[in-house]
């Protein structure tokens, strides 16, 4: 682990009780859900100015936690790298927002709420971003199929067009 | 699909001002097919007059599900996927996904290799440069420029066709290497090149830096602080046009970057014009690191010889029963990288571009999240453009250097 890096996981493992694991010189801390703002607040605190990345992964059909969320943050002033994972549960996925401390996250989250049906409590202006806002389901989720389009041969063609969903006049 | 839905201003009471509700102000969509926006971007702008109050951006038209999409291919076959993303930076692209793929099956890469990566990504970032060079000064009715502009992107194109085949959605960069060997005519080209863009900036420059209407255009428009750039998760030349200097190849180097001398340039003034200039000596020191690149390029192969996750080479198939195996074991099946998870991250022309992989065990990405440069850089505009023109509002799209392939996904 990075000498500048050390003291400052140090620090957020007493603070939040929890130990720091590595990987490919990763560093990542898992951070329960309700302290999520603290743990940002903090995080922020330590000079890591720049909210890199926020996402999430599916562990369907895993129920308890079902989702990670992912943030990944970045140091531009002391030029360190950290993660936070935070476990989400299946039924009800809910997150205090982060974001009133990094303004970026606030597309981020909804985007997850967007891809992944993760509510974010305190949000501004949590509405879908990428999908139409009437879209149904959450595409990123593992139980959400994986569409694709029947091709069209000539001798198929009509059979195929008939069932095939094209937008209301 | 869907139906049209109407929107009453009720639904939008969260995100206008109290003012657009009682009607003193009004809404306007810009886009999606508005020829500023650089692709399909939709702006709802509430404007006082000529002022825009607030803009809201609109995204999402352009998205593919390249995540969703990744996840149900092999490693080797989401690469091509990559190359659809920022359709600016497709070597950039493979890079970054390379990149992750090799941090996370720790996997080694020849030195030549690498080289070759850097040559051909920083060309990719001159190309990608001029691509926003020329549209940018389009927006602010500057044409000839953009017909320059083309001109030497074609060159730089010609290149990645000379390697890869392709000019655009090249894949040349694999996990643990290279496609192949350059060709023999790839030095020269370079070379060529590298010697003819110099002249070439320096025509644009005259054209542009010093051009009174350029300047009215850009001068002191679109300010953004770097403390609220940084909130607001902004990186690349946006950012450090406002003071901050801040390099993924500088800070966190991969692929060699930290052998070859080269400047991050910043400027503290954070608008339009500093965009601009940052961006144009951005193009210089990318040709400094080509060529310093090119000049110690090694010798040696270009793949890397574990080939349980690298496929052999096409001449050992026909006289190694191990090779062939190996060969049919990647084509068929892939290979399976080891549980857990990577976030790595690269320098495209736009910014951080950083990739989160996890894997649990399978031949194919058990998740795969792109962060991608434009989306953080978008939703800083807003702030950008509070209290400017229409007028402006393109200028400040234009000098962001969007690309809505990389913003949607």
């Amino acid at each position: 682990m990075d000498k500048k890096l050390q003291p400052i996981v140090e620090k957020l493992e007493k603070a939040f009780g929890v130990t720091a694991s590595e990987y490919r010189g990763d560093v990542t801390l898992v951070i329960p859900a309700e302290k999520i703002v603290a743990a940002c607040e903090q995080v922020q605190g330590q000079g890591f100015e720049l909210l890199s990345a926020m996402t999430a992964v599916d562990y369907w059909p895993e129920e308890n936690p079902r989702f990670h969320v992912v943030y990944e943050f970045t140091s531009v002033s002391n030029n360190l790298r950290l993660e936070i994972r935070v476990p989400v549960p299946g039924v009800e996925p809910k997150l205090p927002t982060v974001s009133g401390i990094y303004r970026n996250a606030n597309w981020r989250e909804r985007e997850l709420w967007d891809m992944f049906g993760i509510k974010f409590a305190g949000h501004p202006d949590l509405r879908r971003i990428l999908m139409p806002a009437d879209w149904e389901g959450h595409p990123l989720r593992k139980d959400y199929p994986l569409g694709y389009e029947e091709p069209q041969f000539t001798f198929n063609f009509e059979e195929i067009d008939l069932r095939k969903p094209y937008a209301k006049e | 699909m869907t139906d049209l839905q109407e929107v009453t201003i009720d639904d939008l009471k969260h995100i206008v001002s109290e003012r657009a509700v009682n009607g003193e102000t009004m809404l306007l969509n810009m886009g999606p097919q508005h020829p500023s926006t650089h692709g399909v971007l939709r702006l709802l702008l509430e404007l006082d007059g000529e002022i825009v109050v607030s803009c809201i951006p609109d995204i999402g038209f352009l998205h593919t599900g390249i995540e969703k999409n990744m996840e149900a291919k092999t490693y080797q076959q989401a690469e091509v996927m990559t190359d659809r993303l920022d359709y600016l930076n497709t070597v950039g692209n493979n890079l970054a996904y390379t990149l992750a793929v090799e941090k996370l099956i720790d996997l080694d890469v020849p030195l030549r290799a690498q080289a070759i990566r850097v040559i051909l990504a920083e060309l990719q970032r001159i190309a990608s440069h001029l691509v926003w060079l020329a549209t940018a000064a389009l927006d602010v009715a500057a044409m000839s420029t953009f017909l320059y502009c083309f001109r030497e992107r074609e060159a730089v194109l010609d290149i990645l066709e000379l390697c890869s085949g392709q000019r655009m959605m090249t894949t040349y960069i694999r996990p643990g290497g290279l496609w192949r060997d350059v060709p023999v005519e790839f030095e020269k080209a370079v070379r060529d090149f590298i010697k003819m863009f110099p002249k070439r900036i320096d025509q644009y420059e005259a054209l542009l830096t010093r051009n009174p209407l350029f300047l009215d255009r850009t001068l002191g428009i679109g300010k953004i602080s770097g403390a609220d750039a940084l909130n607001f998760g902004m990186t690349g030349p946006g950012l450090r046009a406002s003071g901050v200097d801040w390099d993924l190849r500088k800070a966190r180097p991969y692929s060699g970057y930290e052998q070859y001398q080269f400047e991050v340039p910043t400027r503290p003034e954070g608008d339009v014009y500093a965009r601009y200039l940052v961006r144009i000596e951005e193009m210089h020191q990318s040709l400094k690191i080509v060529e310093q690149a090119l000049n110690k390029l090694p010798l040696g192969p270009v793949r890397s010889n574990n080939h349980k996750f690298v496929p052999p080479p096409r001449s050992e198939i026909g006289v190694s029963m191990e090779a062939l195996i190996h060969h049919f074991k990647l084509w068929t099946e892939g290979f399976n990288a080891p549980k857990g998870s990577v976030y790595s991250a690269v320098e495209s022309p736009r910014g951080e571009l950083g990739v989160y992989l996890e894997s649990d065990g399978d031949p194919k990405p058990y998740r795969v999240h792109w962060r991608t440069p434009s989306f953080d850089n978008l939703q800083a505009m807003p702030l950008m453009s509070k209290g400017v023109l229409v007028a402006d509002l393109v200028a400040i799209i234009g000098s962001v250097d969007i690309v809505l392939g990389d913003v949607d996904r």
